[in-house]
């Protein structure tokens, strides 16, 4: 008994696996008064890791996800290199570690356009839900079922080449890493093994992705343009020349116009320009920008934002794509919350640019692993995870234990802008309508899956999600209830 | 001239030495016994258990029984690996193990004995006990989560290392590694290269800052299972 209800309590991907629930009140005319989405939050991690010996803090705390854990794996060992005392790392580690990081990407970013979002894009979100899934998407387009299967598993070999496992691994340590990329990896990874094709393919299949997110934005652009939308501020990382960087750089925020609110933030000072704010309501905290304030300081992370933040990408195609996303938006700063495919997409062919140059680079062979320095106490990490910056944040007394953890995820980020997106589509498609129907569901599903929120929330696999809506009338009563 | 003894292993004849344990005389002959308080450097212990075998018909403990001519020992056989196999469980529920993110995975005789006995999930309800880290030293540290109680640490110590940094305090359940100094390891003799921290057969004493800088494919048990190196001979090569 007591086993059981421990494990509950501590079993991280059950937390990571908290189902969505939305909930929808209606006033007396059946107009929507109030649209909430509401998803279990990590909290239990950062009572977890305290004590912990700081070198293990890499390893564990990647448990809470199985989605994306090397995300969490190189957000915590780029904290604790500094804690280790190491400001640089070797050549070696730092492109291994990108070359994880790269293959992380193009993997969760792979994995979610084919598996997850593509049957709402190739048979709209109205089709029948027996077809609009991605058994439906195997039979009508067995081509693309096949490349969406073996780029994700490209990415998982890139991640088993440099962590050890394709889960959970424990490539990055303090201060390095602990592996380089024998020539065998290297040319299994250049030329493909066994059934799995080499990187070249995989560009190609990048591009062909691209273009289909690409396409199906510019066909739709009438309908698609104000789905779930809304003006918002965008917050990422940039390089010191304002190119796009996933795996180190400085904070840059703009406003709903592109206007900086501000630029080349050192995250170690993160605390001076991001609050969290506690809310009765949900278990998330919510995140806003201190100098715009906790009502309109709220902004959105991941693929859409970093490409509003950026003012370039280093790798030649995805710059082109760029240009050519901005100029088709108009805007330097796109709030279209349904261009979080697209731009996915951009991302999902720069890391496939990356991985090519990183492994043309005879740095990954190298001898040089690890460095050391002088301990400190307190250190930063932050990283692009594919769904959006991922901070980590930690105290280590003289003892080398943890002593203090905070964690902001993305989805975290993304939580009042999630809401948003809810509120939007219930306030444009559920208004005055008494019964919802399936259909109607996947609208709402689709604004949060635009956001890639988690696996489990953004399950689509055959035709589900473990979304619970509830219509509410005005004294509160559910009078509808749809579990999906 | 020391005097011959012959048994039997699993129906096998061996030859040993008089006075030697089952363990040392299979040792000798190339035979696994699984063993965990075991370590061919320290006096023989028998807390663990893990290395019961049959003899002749009886479970002894092989680590510390000592051979005589005629002796029958059952050893790999499915009944005897079903006891060591129940054995192993009650160790990993009397403790907090949490191989998935510990740094001795893949080195751990624990685990490795877990893996070669086919554990997927214990049997027997988890404990979850209290224990205490002791991370005060500046260069050892001590997880008791993952302690089982082998005492090899207090056997080097004291036999080895000269130092007796090491006891047990509390009992049953409670039973946990003590050292030798009322606020924590910090100030005892202990030091980096002592004996007592290398033959920790788990996660439980160790090195700081040492963890996962062997990759995974690399570590000790990633590839064979526990004892092939004695089954093949290897071992005795090295
Ligand atoms: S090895 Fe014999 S009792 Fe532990």
């Amino acid at each position: 008994m007591v086993s059981a209800k421990k494990t509950i309590h501590i079993e991280p991907v059950t937390r990571v696996e908290g189902h969505g629930k939305v909930s929808i009140q209606l006033d007396e005319n059946n107009q929507v008064t109030q649209a909430r989405l509401h998803i279990v939050e990590f909290r239990g991690f950062e009572r977890f890791i305290l004590g912990r010996p700081y070198w293990e803090v890499p390893v564990l705390v990647q448990r809470l996800c199985g989605i994306c854990p090397v995300s969490h794996h190189l957000a915590a060992a780029k904290a604790m290199d500094l804690i280790h005392g190491v400001e640089e790392l070797s050549p070696t580690a730092e492109k291994m570690r990108r070359l994880m990081h790269y293959g992380q990407h193009f993997q969760s970013h792979a994995l979610h356009f084919f598996h997850l979002c593509s049957p709402d894009l190739l048979f709209g979100f109205d089709a029948d839900v027996a077809i609009r899934n991605v058994i439906g998407v195997a039979r009508k387009f067995p081509d693309l079922a096949v490349q969406g299967v073996m780029m994700r598993k490209y990415g998982q070999e890139v991640i088993k080449r440099t962590a050890g496992k394709k889960i959970h691994g424990t490539g990055a340590i303090p201060g390095g890493i602990n592996k380089n990329l024998s020539t065998e990896e290297h040319d299994e990874l250049i030329n493909g093994f066994g059934d799995m094709p080499g990187i070249d393919q995989m560009l190609e299949w990048s591009r062909g992705a691209l273009k289909i997110a690409k396409d199906y934005t510019l066909d739709n652009l009438d309908s698609v343009a104000d789905f779930g939308s809304f003006d918002s501020n965008h917050l990422g990382f940039v390089k010191e020349d304002g190119a796009m960087d996933l795996y180190h750089g400085n904070l840059r925020a703009v406003d709903k116009d592109g206007n900086k609110i501000f630029d080349q933030i050192d995250y170690q000072t993160y605390t001076d320009y991001i609050q969290e704010e506690v809310r009765p309501w949900s278990y998330m905290k919510f995140p806003f920008i201190k100098s715009v304030g906790p009502k309109d300081g709220w902004y959105r992370v991941g693929p859409l934002a970093r490409i509003n933040v950026c003012d370039s990408i280093d790798t030649p195609e995805a710059d082109a794509e760029l240009k050519e996303f901005r100029k088709a938006t108009g805007t330097a700063c796109c709030n279209i919350t349904m261009a979080y495919h697209w731009t996915r997409m951009i991302e999902l062919l720069h890391s496939c640019e990356k991985i090519k140059q990183l492994l043309e680079d005879a740095d990954l062979q190298g001898e040089e692993l690890v460095r050391t320095g002088e301990r400190r106490g307190e250190a930063v990490g932050l990283i692009e995870a594919p769904r959006g910056t991922l901070f980590h944040h930690y105290e280590v007394d003289e003892n080398d234990q943890v002593t203090m953890a905070n964690l902001i995820v993305s989805t975290t980020h993304n939580n009042v802008p999630m809401n948003r997106a809810v509120q939007k589509v219930a306030a444009d498609h559920i208004s005055g309508q008494a019964e919802i129907t399936e259909g109607l569901l996947n609208h709402v599903e689709v604004a949060i899956r635009a956001y890639d929120p988690c696996l489990s929330c953004a399950t689509h696999a055959l035709g589900r999600m473990p979304l619970d809506v509830e219509l509410l009338d005005a004294s509160g009563q559910v009078v509808d209830h749809k579990r999906t | 001239m020391s005097e011959n003894v012959t048994l039997t292993i699993d129906g096998k004849d061996i030859t040993g030495e008089k006075g030697q344990t089952i363990m040392d005389a299979a040792l000798a002959n190339d035979i696994y016994i699984p063993h965990l308080c075991h370590h061919p450097d320290l006096a023989p212990y028998g807390s663990c258990r893990v290395c019961t075998c049959l003899v002749n018909g009886r479970p002894q403990t092989a680590c510390t029984f000592p051979i005589s001519d005629g002796m029958e020992v059952e050893n790999d056989t499915d009944t005897v690996n079903e006891m060591r196999k129940q054995i192993v469980e009650m160790l990993f529920v009397e403790g907090n193990h949490y191989c998935m993110f510990c740094e001795k995975s893949g080195n751990c005789e624990l685990q490795a004995l877990a893996y070669r006995f086919g554990v997927t999930t214990p049997r027997y309800p988890y404990q979850f006990p209290k224990r205490e880290v002791d991370a005060s030293h500046p260069n050892v540290w001590i997880d008791r989560d993952r302690c089982v109680l082998c005492a090899r640490c207090i056997r080097a110590s004291k036999d080895v290392d000269g130092k007796h940094a090491f006891d047990f305090a509390g009992r049953g359940p409670n039973r946990h590694i003590s050292v030798d100094a009322a606020d924590g390891i910090e100030h005892t003799p202990v030091d980096a290269d002592d004996k007592a921290v290398q033959v920790c057969p788990v996660g439980s004493l160790m090195l700081k800052r040492q963890g996962y800088k062997i990759p995974i494919g690399q570590r000790k048990y990633d590839h064979e299972p526990i004892g092939t190196d004695i089954e093949t001979g290897a071992s005795k090569k090295q």
